[in-house]
């Protein structure tokens, strides 16, 4: 045991600086993730019917008339998210708030759907 | 019929047995459970951080991308965006080793050349993925976790291999 621990020798200072250094970098890359990729505007639809294109950057409510009764869309500085809906599991309002382009969210029951659009013209993604 | 003989070297037979090894250990590490995707230790790279400090950075150049190459033919993987990925992530790693191994030997130890051959390993492969496989600007949002489990993975090896050197790690 004290032959394998004797191998083993304290970083220099040049691995500290290498490994601080990289921490720092991908903590600063981590901590401007939130921001990535911010959506501007979203569409609503109920079914296949596109609803509308609105602007994310405002402060309003938006009603849509689904097959099982009325979906409540919050729209509020940069997010949105569904307030209230007609559904009996309200998997949609318990998704809460989304900001990121290509997010999307749906209220099955109610066939009422959001998705968020960004600058890169892209509106989902699949892999 | 002419035949064409080709007089193997030692070097040669040296650069084979260390690949062998390289293989053997990517061979080990694909039966490891992945906690997840795209996430791998890459133990295969300490043999070649090895073979860089007893051997010199053309040999482990070699061992690297021998190892890519024979390894994908083992697996079945050869000329299939696997393949360009690993082949990515070794030619940029080498591409980090060769500048690091420029850093002096008595402030950075394997330790500074692993993590720095990881993180460029891990830019590289998501760089590539980005350009060709998942072309949307989304998938950059996977590198810090990624550098992160990067720096974990190449600090490990890294200190495996510092063990492994003993102490001569004069570079070769």
């Amino acid at each position: 045991m004290r032959t394998w621990l004797s191998k083993l020798r304290p970083l220099l200072w040049g691995d500290w600086l290498v490994l601080l250094l990289s921490l720092g970098i991908t903590g600063w890359l981590w901590s401007d993730w939130g921001n990535y990729a911010h959506a501007t505007k979203c569409q609503i639809r109920q079914g296949t019917h596109i609803i509308g294109t609105y602007d994310l950057m405002q402060d309003r409510h938006i009603t849509v008339k689904g097959t099982m009764g009325q979906s409540v869309i919050h729209i509020h500085q940069g997010k949105v998210r569904f307030e209230h809906a007609p559904c009996h599991n309200q998997y949609c309002v318990q998704q809460g708030w989304l900001r990121r382009a290509g997010q999307v969210v749906l209220c099955l029951p109610n066939q009422v759907s959001i998705v968020l659009l960004g600058e890169s013209g892209f509106d989902s993604l699949s892999y | 019929m002419q035949s064409i003989s080709l007089t193997i070297t030692d070097r040669d037979r040296q650069i084979a047995g260390l690949t062998t090894l390289a293989i053997s250990l990517h061979l080990l590490e694909a039966t490891f459970p992945s906690l997840l995707p795209g996430v791998k230790p890459g133990i295969a790279n300490i043999v070649v951080l090895f073979v860089l400090y007893r051997y010199g950075f053309a040999t482990a150049a070699s061992v690297s991308l021998l190892r890519v190459l024979a390894g994908s033919l083992l697996f079945g993987q050869l000329l299939t965006p696997t393949f360009f990925l690993s082949m990515t992530g070794a030619l940029t790693s080498l591409v980090a080793l060769w500048l690091a191994s420029r850093l002096p030997a008595s402030y950075f130890s394997a330790v500074s050349l692993s993590i720095l051959a990881a993180m460029a390993h891990i830019t590289g492969q998501l760089l590539m993925v980005r350009l060709w496989l998942i072309p949307v600007p989304q998938t950059f949002l996977l590198l810090p976790p990624l550098l992160m489990a990067s720096i974990v993975f190449g600090l490990a090896n890294g200190l495996i291999v510092a063990y492994l050197l003993n102490g001569r790690d004069a570079r070769g």
